[in-house]
């Protein structure tokens, strides 16, 4: 017994190395990753100041002008308008998958889900402009807008908000269903009073994950949002977003133009991480109300 | 044989990758991957203009049949890539789309091809032809209904190219204007970008390389050729030196080419390779 346990211990003492030595990479290569985005930057930021991508009358990097605002808020638009839509669709899918759907139509029905968001963003970006830009040409030309990025994103990211919010009310606690059916609550109330005030924090951070895909989301948008760079005043006004920028221009920037391009990376990068940091802090909170529910 | 084309949109597609999978690519810097500075005695390097490559690209195919033991790697990246890397010594040889301006003279250019820039309506479009005072006033916003050029009553939707493609700063030149002045609807990467959104929307109005174009207009792809200056925009206008808004298709390198690029670069300014300028829809200079 003596031997086998020390052996056990030797084994996991072993593991416990080799997953820190794997975890350390992972954070060493973030690390890296920043450092890179941040030397690639450098040129730019030190000859004109951060300030200059804000004052810059526009992005013309031809005429020495790197302004980036309008392009961050298109950007800001676009994930805020197709979490506002992925939200309510992206829960009710989950509310109906979890506690309406039978359980043969369930097994499909998230078959579905994982199927949507396993399809490359390029596929939804070439239905987009095939289809769908084309439709909305027809009420405002030219039809590549914000609206079309918004539609495609909404698409793209309903299925991590219906995934994410399935996990969330599953972990809802046995006791609170129970004590609910024991109150003789209808279905209805149940869900809307109960289960979703506890799985709350969990769908919220979920939608935060999602919008920062939206964000991050480059080929879909670059080909559906028209890419003028300019600050959305309609939801039919073509846009483009920082993603969009960067994958549109990279190959043929040089010198300042690049540098700007990376300084664009990096502030992307800083505002999913952002966004990533609320996240887990409302996962944290949600964990205290969870334990209190208990 | 390598060939890693790296067009606008595979460049993009590297992009989302970067952003997925930030480890793998990191990875790849830590071992010290320097992704252009392969040099090996039997291979050329090329980069540079996304319009040369697809034809740079059959002509080393070919030059590869024919001279075995030669690896030809074709890049694409925009021509100011094409005129950097040959500076640089990252290539061996450069793609430019364009003539070298003055400010390039420690380069020397090969040009192997002739192409034009035309300017592409949806072909449910009547109109034909445009003086280039109405495209220079279309572009700057000052007209903004077909209805002004003696079209129908629709508005204009303004098809523009991204910065860093020479056919933008030919289109510049041409016109005399500065891209901040002008007025996009849409601002599109590559030419295939371009003849999509123009096949899709009713009032458009483009810039596309005219081999392109020609080249979809035969597939059946709903777009139209305009007029430019009384001279039809097509490939045997652009031979014939009458078409305008023209260019040349060069392979440039730094001084002297060395012998091997000397060689390539005769191959493919021979007669070897006119079948294939033509098969892109280029003109043989």
């Amino acid at each position: 017994m003596a031997k086998a346990s020390t052996r056990s211990n030797r084994t996991d003492t072993y593991l416990s190395r080799i997953l820190g030595a794997m975890g350390l990479l992972c954070a060493l290569l973030l690390v890296l990753v920043v450092f890179f985005l941040l030397k690639e930057a450098w040129p730019v930021v030190q000859s004109g100041g951060w300030l200059r991508f804000f004052h810059a009358q526009g992005w013309y990097p031809l005429e020495q002008l790197f302004g980036m605002l309008p392009m961050i808020w298109a950007s800001i638009a676009m994930a805020l308008g197709a979490i506002l839509l992925a939200l309510p669709i992206g829960v009710a899918s989950a509310l109906f998958l979890l506690f309406y759907a039978p359980p043969s139509v369930a097994k499909i029905y998230r078959l579905l889900l994982n199927l949507l968001a396993g399809i490359p963003s390029v596929v939804f970006g070439l239905w987009g402009l095939t289809e769908l830009v084309p439709i909305i040409a027809t009420w405002h030309a030219p039809g590549t807008s914000l609206l079309a990025a918004i539609l495609v994103l909404t698409l793209m990211i309903i299925p991590t908000v219906a995934l994410t919010s399935v996990a969330a009310l599953s972990a809802v606690p046995k006791e609170l269903h129970a004590g609910a059916q024991a109150l003789g609550l209808t279905r209805k109330t149940r869900i809307m009073s109960v289960i979703i005030p506890a799985a709350k924090a969990g769908i919220i951070s979920g939608a935060l994950l999602a919008t920062a895909r939206a964000l991050g989301e480059t080929m879909a948008v670059l080909m559906v949002a028209g890419n003028v760079v300019q600050t959305p005043s309609s939801l039919f006004d073509p846009v483009r977003a920082l993603t969009a920028n960067i994958a549109l221009e990279m190959a043929y920037a040089m010198s300042d133009h690049r540098a700007s391009l990376f300084a664009a990376g990096l502030l992307l990068t800083l505002i999913v991480w952002g966004l990533a940091l609320i996240a887990s802090r409302i996962v944290k909170s949600n964990g205290k109300v969870l334990a209190y529910a208990k | 044989m390598l060939f890693s084309i790296t067009s606008a949109h595979s460049m993009a597609l590297l992009f989302r990758r970067l952003k997925v999978a930030t480890c793998s690519l990191a990875a790849i810097l830590l071992i010290g991957w320097q992704p252009f500075a392969f040099a090996e005695k039997s291979r050329l390097t090329i980069t540079g203009s996304s319009t040369v490559a697809p034809l740079t690209l059959e002509i080393a195919k070919l030059y590869e049949k024919t001279h075995a033991g030669t690896r030809i790697d074709v890049q694409t990246g925009g021509s100011s890539r094409g005129i950097n890397d040959a500076r640089n010594g990252l290539a061996d040889i450069g793609m430019v789309s364009r003539a070298l301006k003055p400010t390039e003279k420690d380069l020397n250019g090969f040009t192997i091809a002739l192409d034009g820039i035309g300017m592409i309506v949806h072909n449910s479009n009547p109109v034909t032809a445009l003086t280039d005072a109405q495209i220079k006033d279309i572009y700057l916003g000052k007209i903004t209904n077909w209805q002004s050029v003696g079209g129908p009553d629709l508005a204009i939707t303004v098809v523009n190219k991204a910065e860093g493609r020479s056919t933008l700063e030919l289109f510049l030149k041409h016109f005399g204007v500065r891209n901040s002045q002008i007025k996009p609807s849409v601002v599109i990467g590559d030419n295939q970008q371009g003849i999509k959104t123009v096949s899709g929307v009713k009032g458009a109005i483009g810039y596309v390389s005219i081999g392109t174009a020609e080249y979809e207009e035969k597939r059946g792809t709903p777009i139209k050729r305009l007029t430019m200056q009384g001279h039809e925009a097509s490939a045997a206008n652009v031979a014939n030196g009458q078409y305008p808004l023209s260019r040349t298709l060069n392979l440039v390198t730094k001084g002297a080419p060395s012998k091997q690029a000397q060689h390539f670069i005769t191959f493919a300014q021979s007669d070897a390779v006119k079948h294939l300028i033509e098969k892109q829809f280029f003109v043989a200079p």
